[in-house]
């Protein structure tokens, strides 16, 4: 199957990682000794759920936040020894979030939104919206550059969040159940443009979901259960 | 890092996004600052008011009044029996090291009247030292000379009250009044020097040779008395050794033995108008005090505001977080949001503050005062509200979980 020759090419690399927290008078391990590495370039679906960890694993990957136990190296750094604004310039640089909720700022033109990782990268201006600009082409979104979230689609929104991710040419798309929110069709369109941004721009796309038929656009399928992988497999093209 | 002026941008939008909460909120400010501004404008108003009559009325002064007397069992008050003599006076010029200058004073009122025109006035019989004493300049023509005073000439000096009642636009130096149906040339016309701080008009006065007064208008029971005088100490700290020198002067001319009372009264004015001065700072420091509490009282205004944002914008800060801002980019962004709408707050409240003070003024009477200062530190002290009430809020807001952030509802 996907056997890793060196470690340190792969850009994932979790090592033995455990999470816990502490609920109520009970501690719970959401990961529980997970050992995991993705390459770049890799197409990966999570499947499982819920609280089978899943969220928690691709927080851990986002560098929202630090495992309790074990290792985690994002391309070939050890995430797990940096401070918070050390954590925050790695998910402006590397990771691209995608959300269920979207999560876009109201009020705020799509444009600003996508522009958004660049403001806090310290772009000037005129970089900051041309590269925008560009990102939301990507998406194909050129003509709604000026519509607040509360104006588009639930679709469109989706590929607002999209070009935000991909504006700071992160290496890395983190999707969680990006299409939770979203009708059918719409949902394998935004399944389509992973599938593209992938292919064509060699973006590490990493969906978390609990639909079979979402999984499926993912070239390896990786199942989930009581915080561990229970299953890792490629998917037929 | 995110550059302040995209953070002034952010917090601006967001101020816009929620007028009426923002504008009610300067609007604490907005009081606490006006209320800074006007008190410490009128207190300085005040003080200057105070400084302007100490400089009017000449510095370092005494009066010694003659003494009062006894008419069966009721006491007259001071003055109302001529005890000092003019020799009195030149004793004091000769003896006490201390008395820079001495100006007798024996005053009546009296009917001035020039050809069809009359005005009723006081009459102050002194001599040419009470300008140096008081500090006064002629505006036309010239003081007397001791030689008038010697020949009780029938000269005098208009204050500019009586010259515009009597005269109106013509020059009245050279020109004959009567006063008491006696006739005086006139010498000169005294400076304006306006109303005292007790509401007197300064300038509604006629000053003649003290020998003139004592012989041809107020002759009274005790010819070559006077009433009061006015003495220049040698420097503001000689006041109380020339009140000494006097004191032991006047005793021992009067021979007023140990035990007896004197029959004068020294009065310090120039200690008079410090204490008032001391009263005014007073006044001052507790009413800016009383302001100041207002402003903190806007200042918690805009920390109580901030924390409520804070909280609404829970989902917005973990956005921010998520991708890729850092600590102090989030508590920038909301530092720099208190920091905005306590200086808008606080630059209108420095315009009202100052246009209310300056209504105040001219309505009280007072000299309109700006004070750069005042304005300076108003403008500092709102910046240091926003900044200390908005830092509280900043700082939650940068430390949320970004996690629990994004899941907020």
């Amino acid at each position: 199957m996907t056997a890793p020759v060196d470690a340190t090419s792969h850009l994932i690399n979790l090592r033995t990682v455990s999470k816990e927290y502490a609920m109520g008078d009970n501690r719970i391990r959401a990961l529980d000794d997970v050992s995991l590495t993705i390459a770049r370039g890799e197409f990966v679906s999570v499947m499982g759920p819920s609280g089978s960890g899943k969220s928690t694993l691709m927080n851990i990957i986002g560098c929202l936040d630090t495992p309790s136990a074990g290792s985690y190296r994002l391309d070939g750094q050890d995430v797990g020894r940096l401070g918070r604004d050390e954590l925050a310039r790695i998910r402006n640089r590397t990771i691209g979030f995608v959300f269920q909720g979207f999560n876009l700022l109201a009020r705020t033109s799509a444009l600003e939104n996508v522009a958004l990782p660049l403001l806090y990268s310290g772009s000037r201006a005129e970089e900051r919206y041309s590269r925008a600009r560009e990102a939301l082409a990507t998406v194909g979104l050129a003509d709604r550059e000026h519509h607040h979230p509360n104006q588009l689609s639930g679709g469109q929104q989706q590929r607002v969040t999209i070009a935000r991710a991909i504006v700071n040419q992160a290496p890395v798309i983190l999707a969680d159940e990006p299409t939770g929110n979203l009708d059918s069709a719409t949902g394998i369109e935004i399944m389509n443009l992973f599938v593209r941004l992938n292919r064509e721009a060699g973006i590490t796309v990493i969906v978390v979901t609990h639909e079979r038929e979402i999984a499926q656009y993912g070239r390896r399928l990786i199942k989930f259960r009581d915080g561990r992988i229970v299953s890792d497999a490629e998917l037929a093209p | 890092m995110i550059s302040p002026a995209s953070t002034l941008t952010i917090a601006l939008r967001a101020l816009r996004a929620n007028k009426m909460r923002s504008s009610l909120t300067m609007l604490g400010i907005i009081i606490g600052v006006a209320a800074v501004i006007a008190m410490l404008s009128i207190g300085a108003a005040a003080r200057q008011r105070i400084a302007d009559e100490i400089n009017s009325m000449g510095s370092n002064l005494l009066i010694v009044f003659s003494g009062s007397t006894s008419s069966g069992g009721a006491r007259m008050g001071t003055g109302t029996d001529p005890t000092i003599s003019l020799e009195d006076v030149e004793a004091m010029l000769r003896e006490c090291p201390s008395v820079l200058d001495a100006a007798p004073m024996h005053s009546g009122s009296a009917q001035i009247v020039y050809g069809n025109r009359n005005w009723s006035t006081g009459i102050i019989g002194t001599t040419a030292s009470v300008l140096h004493i008081n500090a006064w300049e002629m505006l036309h023509g010239r003081a007397f000379t001791p030689q008038d005073e010697r020949y009780s000439a029938k000269v005098c000096l208009l204050g500019m009250t009586v010259a515009d009642e009597l005269f109106g636009a013509i020059d009245p130096v050279g020109r004959i009044v009567r006063i008491k149906h006696v006739p005086f040339r006139v010498l000169g016309v005294l400076k304006p020097k306006g109303q005292s701080m007790t509401g007197q008009d300064q300038d509604d006065v006629v000053y003649v040779p003290i020998t003139t007064a004592q012989r041809k208008l107020f002759g009274g029971t005790l010819p070559g008395m006077v009433r009061f005088v006015m003495v220049k100490a040698t420097g503001l700290h000689a006041l109380d050794q020339a009140e000494q020198e006097i004191v032991a002067l006047l005793r021992h001319r009067h021979r007023i033995g140990p035990g007896q009372t004197d029959d004068f009264t020294v009065r310090n004015l120039t200690q008079m108008m410090q204490i008032a001065i001391t009263l005014a700072n007073i006044m001052t420091i507790l009413l800016g005090a009383i302001a100041s509490i207002s402003l903190l009282v806007g200042g918690i205004g805009i920390m109580n505001i901030m924390l409520v944002s804070v909280t609404e914008r829970t989902r917005e800060i973990g956005i921010r977080i998520a991708v890729g801002a850092k600590t102090w980019d989030i508590r920038l962004q909301f530092i720099m949001e208190a920091m905005t709408l306590s200086l808008i707050g606080g630059l209108i409240g420095i315009v009202l503050g100052q246009a209310g003070s300056i209504g105040l003024c001219m309505a009280a009477g007072l000299p309109v005062h700006v004070s750069a200062a005042g304005i300076a530190l108003s403008f500092g002290f709102s910046a240091a509200v926003g900044i200390f009430f908005g830092y509280y809020p900043a700082h939650k807001a940068s430390l949320l979980n970004p996690i629990d952030a994004l899941r907020y509802e």
